[in-house]
Parts: C-alpha cells; structure tokens; sequence
C-alpha cells in the first residue's frame, strides 16, 4: 500500500508484484521484451529502465514498489537508452522483415517502429544458422532469438516440460533443445506456447497454407473444412470486430468464397466425443473401471502423458479428439458410393486454435482403413492469415449455416474451447434434464472457476463423483504426482496443455491481454446459450448417426486401443 | 551406446552426492575426471536421475568452459595463453605442438586418441611463464624445442 509519484502524478497502490505493474496501470505502455505477468521476472531485455529523482537508472520490472518513490519513465536520458538497446538487438537480428512470418505481429518489430530506429549503425557478425522445420507444429529461426527467454520459462514453469533451454555463453550463447537436437525429437509436446510468447519470428507457427491453397484450386478434390469451437471467438477482433465475438456464420461464408466445398463445425465432433467419453466414464464409474478417467481431446497432453507418465496410460480415455472424430466419420460418409457420386477424393482440412492438432492428425492412430483422418490442420492464425490474402471483407459477411450433415453441434460441444468445457459437457450428458436450472446448476458447480486446478465433486445416483479440471501442463504434471502416490483420488480429470483451454491455444492470435482473454470466455460460454440444443444426446443428427451409419463402426471411428503407442 | 559400465561408474557417482538437482556440478566434475570428457549419453542419464530436464543439464555443462562433450587424448596438453605466458611468447609453443601433432584450432585431438592440445585463459603460474600442463603435470618455461622433446618423450612412453 502506497503513493508512488510517477511523471510528476501520484499513483496509488496496493500489492502490486513489481513497478511495472503500476505504470502500465497508469496508462503507461512502458515497453518489454521479456517480461510477461504470468512468468517469473527475468529482466533480460533492460527497455523497462525507469529513472528516480537522483537519476539512478533501474529495470522496474525487477523493482518492488515502495511507499514515496518518485520515477519518470520518460526523459531524454531514458529514450536514448532504449533506442540503443533495441538498435543493439537489430544488429544481431535477421532483418528480413518482408518475409518473416511473424512481421506485422512481432514485438521487436513494433518497437523498433515506436522509437524511431532509422538505422542500424552497427553491423551483424553473427553466423547464419539453419532453421529447424523437424516439428509438424513451430518453426524455429535461431537467427531471429533475442534471447529474451520468454520460450525458455513458459516451457518449463508453465508447461513443466523444458524441451529448450539456454546453451552456451556469453556471444555464443543460443536458446536450443539439449544436444541441438532437432526439436521435433524431444519432449516438445507441440503446444505452441513458446510461439505465442516468442517476441520475434525466432518460434513460429509450422503453416500448411501453401498445402491448403492449392487443394482449394484442384476439382477433383473435394476439400471440406471443419472449425473448432475456439477458433470462432478469436477471428473476428483481427477483422475490427469485438474481442471475443462468435463469428461462425462468417466464418462458413469465408471458407465456401475461398473454395472449400463443405463447412463442418467441430462442435459436432465434440458432441461425439462427449456421447462416448460419458459412457465410457459411467461404465468405468459403475462397473469398478481403472479411474480416475484422464481426457484426451488435447494432443498435447495426451504427449505428455505418454513421455512423463506412461504407467498412467491406461486410464487416458480410449476416446478420439472431436477433430479425429469429426474427419473419421466425415471420410467414412465419403467412402459410401452413394454420398460421392462424382466420385471426388474428400481431403479434410481442420482449423484449430492449436499447433499440437497439427501433430495428432499425423499419428498412427489418427489414420483409418490406412487413411489419414485429417489431411491439414491450420491454425487460427494461419485461417486470417488465408482471409487476408483472399481480401474478402470478412467483417461486413453475412453469416451464413454450416453444412449437413456434420455441421450442427451443441452447446455443450461448444463449450470444448474452454478449460472445464469438456467436463461440463459430460455432466450434462449425465444429468437428467436440459432446462436452464439444470443447466445453471451444473456450471455452477465448480467447473467454471478461474484458478488453473478446480477439484470440486458432483452428486452421482447414491455417489459423489469427484472431479479436477486443470489447463496448464506443469499443473497437471504436479497433479499427476498427487494421483500416482495416492495423496489425492478422483474419477475424471480433465487436462487442457494451455492454460484457459483452446481458447489460448499455441495457433490462437498473439498478443492477447487480460481483456482478450476474458472476452474469448465469455464468446464461448455465450454461443452456448444461444444455441438451441444444449446437450450432444438431444442433437438429433448426432442420434440419427448413431442410428445409421455409426452402427457396429463406434469403435473403428471413434476410439484408439491405445494413445501412446508410438 | 555406452557400454554398462559407464553407466555403473555414474551410479557410484550419483550415489555419492545425492539424487538432487544441486549434485549436478560436482557429479559433472567427478565423470570428467574419471573418462577426461563428458560423455553425452551420461549427461542425459544423470539428469534423469537427479530429476532435471535434459536442457537443463546442458545448458549448465555448456556454460562452463571446462566440460567438454568430446572425448580427449590419453595425454591432454594445455597449453597456458594467459597474458603473462602470451608476451612471453606462448603462441609459438602452441603451434609447435599443434604442428608436429596435425592439430588446428578446430582439430584439438589426434587420430590415434594419444594427444589433445587445448589452451587455457590462465594457469596461476604466471612466474614460470610459459607454462604448459600435461594432464596434472606442469612445465614451467616452456620453449617450441622443449614442446617437441616433450612430445618425443610421451610417445616413447607408449613404446616402452
């Protein structure tokens, strides 16, 4: 608690964990690089420098704010400082700027504009090194690492994962895998975290545009999209519209201008994967099954799982993702002479808010029949990036349906895009009823919380069912822990890589702030309850599929022996 | 692939300081001056077992100049190039041995894996400049003539 004078203003505060908090919540974008709320402070990149009364200089990141400070962050001393930090870091940077993928979202980029770097006088000595495509997910371009460390922390203190880390020293020292490994063959579990915290184009996104496109042009290729349920919330602000508005319907009308011939909606996917992964839950529940059941609609956990905890394997649930069940049944409806005619080859093309999707639709047991389920997976990112280069206004769209028949899902596939949707969805397939008390009640049973570990129990026929929802692999790791020694005991748990869910997915738009994250929540929960159906067991295309086509093909489509297999 | 007994030496190691992040160092050091490098495959295995990540124990092995990932001569000379020993004239000795032995500055290890030339920032014996140290054994006031005697002498060591 406390008054801090800053330019000459008095600013309160309260328990604020550094200065930098308070100025920028005085309305002051002091600039960073390496410095992020949810890591631990680095103080690496020094632009945060802010100057006392006696014209000491200090990073205010690393400063604790004490009662009658007086600081200015922005004198003439300071500017001169920054600019040379930044013209420093150009010198060592690639300065392909036109053609890097991150340019236009790029830290480095932003601020070199803000402060006015004309030229760089100082001339680059370091070597070329090659990038590394070895992952179906990110790219990484050491010639572009500033290192900040950003990559480095979110990997280990939010993903408990460590796949990179500083090597070397001094002039030589480089961010990398142990051994320079390519990454492709480490623990990396494809999340794209590092991506999403990486300030430069030094980790980006592994696109699959180039692929897409010219599938698009082809007519003998019948190219049919299906859309995650997160992807729908974070378009929308690229295009002028609000932070965190559904604009599925736009989405449909953007996908068939740009030549896709069908539009699926993965929501449907995740009604299919909730009608499966219920049951197998209550079979598990009532017939003494191996608990607690873990999930396994996120890719990268299921990685996770497989890499640090293989005992655990058994109770990962045998269910495919919403994605896998989605173009499984999708390539089966087309495989049936009667629903292709023309006789088209069908290629399935998901879009997902997630880099790790793009490394599930290529594992073993993401194929059928031989065939790979899904064929591309682009990410939110790279779909806007496809929006632009077409130069639709997408913005003024009208919103147009999905396609049948795999194109309606329910609120409850909805919800998939966000931490504890999952679980929330198995409940209400479990409960009884589908009237707004029901509902209410269930979403208020815990499942919604904000902390990133929710353990919470729910009645179940004579039994308590006790649950824990958790986003945020190093949390789950930790959980993990408590569950093997026997400290803890529950009978479902639900795991999200990232931390909020798919919603702040590793293929999502950068540079989201609280803001944006709090409205992509609240798009998800509000396309939920604006739609008409609530539960994937009332989806009456759902219980017709079953009724049809997926008779004695439940397991060959929806289910893997196992998931960590490879 | 190492063989077994590698990685029964590290066990003894590990044994020795505990399965815990903060014995990395010193297990490094004790596996260096038992094989004169670092293997790779060790480094791996005793993160493991100390419960670290794999780029963490690199990271670390990386930082510090004196652990090395490639195996070393059975003789390694260092040869001083402090600033004492360099105006008294330590490059010359250097490329005396690099040239009787085939070595460069980027080649530190003969063939035959019975010589590894490296230099070093500084020995602490400055009085005795130019300085060289062969395993764990100084040469005080080296001259390039000496280093070629030096050199004769330790292959008619492996001849005796």
């Amino acid at each position: 608690m406390g008054v801090i004078t800053i330019d000459g203003r008095k600013v309160e505060f309260t328990d604020e964990r550094n200065l930098l908090t308070i100025i920028r919540k005085a309305g002051i974008d002091i600039p960073t690089l390496c410095y992020h709320s949810e890591l631990s402070t680095f103080g690496a990149c020094r632009l945060c420098m802010v100057e006392d009364e006696r014209g000491r200089m200090f990073a205010s990141c690393s400063e604790e704010p004490r009662d009658g400070m007086v600081i200015r962050t922005n004198t003439e001393k300071l500017r001169k400082y920054r600019k040379l930090i930044i013209e420093l870091l150009l010198a060592a940077h690639c300065r392909d700027c036109l053609t890097c993928e991150k340019s236009g979202d790029c830290n480095l980029q932003t601020l070199a504009k803000r402060f006015g770097i004309m030229r760089v006088r100082f001339q680059n000595y370091k070597e070329q090194m090659p990038l590394d495509f070895s992952s179906p997910s990110i790219v990484r371009d050491p010639n572009k690492c500033i290192l900040c460390g950003n990559c480095v922390r979110v990997c280990s203190e939010l993903q408990g994962i460590e796949a990179i880390n500083f090597a070397n020293r001094g002039a030589e020292a480089m961010v990398m895998p142990a051994f320079d490994k390519p990454i492709g063959e480490t623990d990396c579990v494809n999340c794209g975290q590092c991506r999403v915290f990486c300030p430069t184009g030094a980790i980006s996104i592994h696109h699959n545009r180039t692929e897409v496109w010219n599938l698009l042009g082809d007519p003998d290729v019948r190219v049919i999209a299906q859309v995650a349920p997160a992807v729908r919330v974070a378009v929308g602000a690229a295009f002028g519209l609000p932070k965190g508005k559904s604009v599925m319907g736009k989405i449909a009308n953007v996908l068939r201008r740009i030549g896709f011939d069908e539009v699926y909606d993965t929501t449907f996917g995740a009604d299919l994967t909730i009608m499966e992964e219920a049951s197998e839950f209550v079979d598990r529940v009532e017939n003494g099954g191996t608990l607690p059941l873990l999930t396994s609609c996120c890719p990268a956990w299921v990685k996770y799982v497989g890499d640090q905890f293989p005992e655990l394997t058994p109770n990962v649930s045998t269910c495919r993702s919403p994605q896998g069940m989605l173009s499984a049944v999708t390539k089966e409806y087309y495989r049936d002479p009667a629903n292709n005619p023309d006789g088209r080859r069908t290629v399935m093309v998901s879009i997902m808010p997630c880099t790790a999707k793009k490394m599930e639709a290529k594992r073993p047991n993401s194929f059928t029949e031989g065939e790979q389920d899904t064929d591309y997976v682009l990410t939110t990112t790279e779909l806007i990036d496809m929006i632009r280069t077409s130069g639709i206004d997408f913005a003024n769209l009208e919103p147009e349906a999905s396609d049948i028949p795999f194109g309606l899902g329910s609120g409850g596939g909805v919800i998939f895009g966000v931490s504890g949707g999952v679980t929330e969805a198995v409940l209400r397939r479990i409960t009884e009823g589908h009237d707004q008390e029901t509902l209410d009640r269930i979403a208020a049973c815990g499942v919604r919380e904000d902390e990133f570990i929710r353990e919470f129990s729910v009645p179940y026929k004579d039994r308590e069912l006790n649950i824990c929802v958790v986003s945020g692999l190093a949390d789950a790791g930790k959980l993990m822990k408590e569950v093997e020694s026997g400290e803890k005991h529950f009978d479902l748990i639900e795991v999200m890589a990232c931390r909020r869910g798919c919603i702040m997915g590793g293929g999502q738009p950068r540079l989201a702030g609280d803001r944006t994250k709090a409205a992509r929540r609240d798009g998800i929960y509000k396309a939920d309850h604006s739609s008409v159906i609530r539960k994937c067991n009332e989806n009456p295309t759902i219980l017709s599929l079953y009724d049809g086509m997926l008779k004695g093909k439940e397991h060959k489509l929806l289910h893997n022996e196992s998931f960590c297999a490879e | 692939m190492l063989d077994e007994c590698y990685y029964k030496k590290a066990d003894e190691i590990i044994a020795g300081y505990g399965k815990k992040p903060s014995s990395l160092i010193p297990i490094m050091q004790d596996i260096q001056a038992e094989y004169r490098y670092l293997p790779g495959e060790l480094l791996t295995y005793v993160a493991k077992q100390i419960g670290i990540s794999e780029s963490k124990a690199y990271s670390v092995a990386t930082f510090y100049e004196n652990f090395s990932f490639e195996e070393k001569g059975k003789y390694v000379i260092k040869v001083c190039d402090g600033t004492a020993c360099h105006v008294r004239k330590s490059a010359p000795i250097l490329e005396a041995f690099q040239k009787e032995l085939g070595l460069s500055a980027k080649k530190h290890t003969t063939d035959d894996m019975l010589f590894t030339v490296e230099t070093v920032s500084c020995l602490g014996a400055c009085g005795l400049a130019p300085t060289v140290m062969v395993n764990e054994e100084v040469h005080p006031k080296m001259t390039p003539e000496a280093a070629l005697d030096l050199i004769h002498e330790l292959r008619g060591d492996r001849n005796d």
